[in-house]
């Protein structure tokens, strides 16, 4: 009954008749958890992305050109990557399967580069023969430093037809 | 010997102790026999009275509770393996040879938490398959039905989860291939691939975070779910047990 008359009292000062203290406490309640559960789940999953990751760094120093004979591939165990190189100069391919990431081989005596796990087949220029893979191997930037060394940025992928001249 | 084991449990019944503890006497009676069940937290979730049908080894062959005997025996075993195994890149594969060659029954614990597990997970893929072939999903027992499939998908993520823990080539690769299959989601394939390894590679993080999942969250969550599981078998009025008319039928 009273809160009829109150509901009564907020009908002449213009609020809603409808709303019941309880409904509205109940709502402003429920509006605040939800507030809080969308920023908790905001802080929870910054919380889980790392900022600083113990990681090898994704740009390196591949030493010298002349380390390369021309018309050679030369897998960097450390990086995952093949330095090719070629009568026109230099690319960087990922040696990263775009299957499902293991790690590929390159077979000189069948000159092509081959995924253990699943079989995919690549030239040496990363393009595919044969899958499961179900991209071209990306080629990484690959620049000469001050001192004239080769450096390879993994984080930045370029067109296939780029070359490095030396 | 008997008689006087006996007559020791009717001066125990009658001590203090026992009486606070189980409040009742003797379960002589069928009501006495029901409230013991009604009132211990273990058996409360038990139907109080199981046909005798369904008790039948071919009625349902034991897969769940046999599960559930799979799930408390890689409990057990997991927490002693824990004893042994830091989750840390330097240390975790030198544990695992460790607890294989150098701590006395190791050897023996291992194999039985790594074996369980691979008995569990086809156990509990029997079990769906008997409950699915039995008709077991339909009404009244849909919910509990999805309550399964959900302790089938924690079955194969904590198997997932545990199978990188050794930290070997084999738990790296199956770890590297399963994140790139996350990858795959559309637009927040990649986020929640990185989330789930802390990092962009199969590394410190991704061992840890993947020990925490093993041995906290999924065992928590399924240790729920299974108590759900087991209670909902008695509300939805026992174990499904095809009974003559169904054979008529079929």
């Amino acid at each position: 009954m009273s809160d009829n008359q109150q509901n009564q009292g907020g009908l002449q000062a213009g609020l809603r008749p409808e709303i019941s203290r309880r409904d509205f406490l109940n709502e402003i309640t429920a509006g605040a958890l939800g507030v809080a559960g969308l920023g908790g789940a905001a802080l929870t999953y910054q919380y889980f992305s790392p900022n600083v990751l113990f990681e090898p760094s994704t740009t390196f120093r591949a030493g010298n050109p002349d380390l390369y004979p021309v018309n050679s591939v030369t897998f960097l165990q450390d990086q995952q990557v093949y330095i090719v190189r070629t009568p026109e100069g230099f690319f960087a391919v990922s040696a990263v399967c775009t299957h499902l990431g293991c790690v590929t081989q390159w077979k000189p005596e069948a000159d092509m580069i081959a995924c253990p796990c699943h079989g995919s087949k690549f030239q040496p220029n990363g393009k595919k023969i044969e899958g499961p893979a179900p991209r071209p191997l990306p080629h990484y930037a690959i620049n000469l430093s001050a001192d004239g060394e080769l450096v390879v940025d993994k984080l930045q992928s370029i067109k296939p037809d780029k070359v490095l001249r030396v | 010997m008997a008689t006087s084991f006996n007559s020791a449990l009717e001066i125990l019944r009658t001590t203090r102790v026992w009486k606070s503890i189980f409040r009742r006497g003797p379960a002589l009676t069928n009501r006495t026999r029901s409230l013991a069940v009604f009132g211990n937290l273990f058996l409360h979730w038990l139907p109080v009275k199981v046909r005798e049908k369904s008790l039948r080894v071919r009625a349902a062959y034991y897969l769940g509770s046999l599960s559930l005997l799979l799930f408390i025996l890689l409990v057990v075993t997991g927490v002693l393996l824990m004893f042994y195994y830091h989750p840390a890149a330097p240390n975790a594969y030198r544990d695992m040879k460790d607890l294989r060659f150098v701590v006395s029954n190791g050897v023996f614990l291992r194999n039985m938490h790594r074996i369980g597990a691979h008995l569990m997970v086809l156990l509990v893929f029997w079990h769906m398959f008997h409950v699915f072939y039995r008709g077991g999903y339909k009404p009244p027992h849909e919910f509990n039905w999805v309550v399964g499939v959900i302790l089938l998908l924690i079955t194969l993520f904590l198997s997932y989860t545990g199978y990188l823990l050794p930290w070997d080539q084999l738990a790296f690769w199956a770890v590297t291939v399963g994140t790139n299959i996350i990858s795959a989601m559309p637009i927040i394939g990649s986020k929640v691939r990185f989330v789930a390894l802390g990092g962009n590679i199969v590394g410190e993080n991704a061992l840890l975070r993947f020990y925490v999942l093993h041995v906290v969250i999924l065992p928590l969550l399924a240790f729920l779910l299974i108590g759900i599981h087991f209670w909902r078998v008695q509300k939805d009025g026992g174990l499904t047990v095809r009974s003559k008319e169904d054979d008529r039928k079929s």
